[in-house]
């Protein structure tokens, strides 16, 4: 059994939080900077973004269902329209309210 | 290849107020979602039983909002510190998405001073992330505009929490307001200005084939991460000639 903490448990569990996101915001700089930049380290990172943005969008569509598929999907046309995120924003909010008000 | 570069190195560059500005001024869209994410936050943390100040205290220095709804899910009255350890692990999983990000940033951010980094980092979020590569996308190169945008939804993040503790478990269900959906399609209209057409989307499609098979096998956010390093693994071994 590891000793109870008291009082300042609560504070400790969030200043631990704090350090952990903070590790996870500085690493991914700092290591980059002793990687040599090679062509292929270049790809990668060109990649990296637009992974990054598929990866967290996809499953989510999935787990959130057919009503937020056709919200991106609506969000995504309006920027490619308009180019304005504001507007995305709005018809993709009202896209989902309007869905699932219909019960999709 | 730049550190070998005989030239002298120009200096760092300095943050500037227009920067800043720019960032606060492309991050206000998201303002609402922020500001009602905050909310139901805060009533999430008061219904655990954490004080105001502990409340504030998570915000102000987690300044994550998945993560601190998912510790929510974990919060105790007492405390070991292997309760500790576990809270602190779960934390690192769900916000690793943003060692990708920094990494992706990296480039951009080597020309500025350790300690300004350091600086803008703290304020590191998806939403920034995305301002601030769409702004570099689009030849910017003033990385204030990151630290300006993280600053501003910080304030506000951390402001709004006040009145969802206060208002307590009435507000606590962000799903009820659809606000689930803000970073998502915030996310989602951020493809459009990152498409550079097809062949450099091959990637992508590498990643969101990953990203889905790892939703369906692992438990969490692990997704995001394995996805996402599937994609850039991708773009290296394809070459572009």
């Amino acid at each position: 059994m590891t000793p109870d903490l008291g009082a300042w448990g609560a504070i400790i569990a969030i200043l631990a939080m704090g350090l952990a996101s903070y590790l996870c915001r500085i690493s991914g700089v700092v290591l980059m900077g002793y990687v040599p930049l090679t062509p292929a380290v270049r790809r990668g990172l060109a990649a990296l973004p637009g992974s990054i943005v598929v990866a967290t969008v996809l499953p989510l569509i999935e787990r959130l269902g057919l009503a937020a598929g056709i919200a991106l999907a609506a969000a995504m046309t309006t920027m490619a329209i308009r180019r304005s995120e504001l507007l995305a924003l709005v018809i993709g909010m009202a896209t989902i309210a309007a869905a699932r008000a219909l019960g999709l | 290849m730049t550190s070998l570069d005989p030239a002298p190195r120009q200096d760092p560059p300095r943050f500037t107020w227009a920067g800043l500005v720019l960032g606060a001024c492309r991050s206000s869209v998201l303002l609402p979602g922020i500001v009602v994410f905050a909310v139901a936050f805060g009533a999430a943390a008061s219904a655990k039983g954490l004080t105001l100040f502990e409340t504030l205290l998570m915000s102000g220095v987690v300044y994550a909002g998945v993560s601190q709804l998912v510790a929510m899910e974990l919060w105790r009255p007492e405390w070991t510190y292997g309760a500790v350890a576990g809270v602190a692990f779960v934390t690192m999983t769900v916000n690793a998405r943003l060692i990708l990000q920094g990494a992706s940033l990296q480039p951009w951010l080597s020309q500025y001073r350790k300690r300004q980094n350091a600086l803008t980092l703290l304020f590191l979020t998806d939403a920034n992330w995305l301002i601030g590569t769409r702004y570099h996308t689009e030849g910017g190169r003033d990385a204030s505009v990151v630290l300006g945008a993280g600053l501003w939804l910080w304030i506000f993040w951390v402001g709004f929490t006040v009145p969802g503790y206060l208002l307590g478990t009435m507000v606590s269900d962000p799903k009820r307001y659809g606000i689930d959906m803000v970073m998502p399609i915030f996310f989602a209209a951020m493809i459009v200005p990152l498409w550079r057409g097809a062949k450099a989307a091959r990637p992508w499609v590498v990643a969101g084939i990953v990203a889905l098979v790892a939703a369906r096998l692992i438990d969490g956010y692990a997704f995001i991460v394995i996805g996402a390093l599937s994609g850039a693994l991708a773009g290296a071994l394809l070459d572009d000639a």
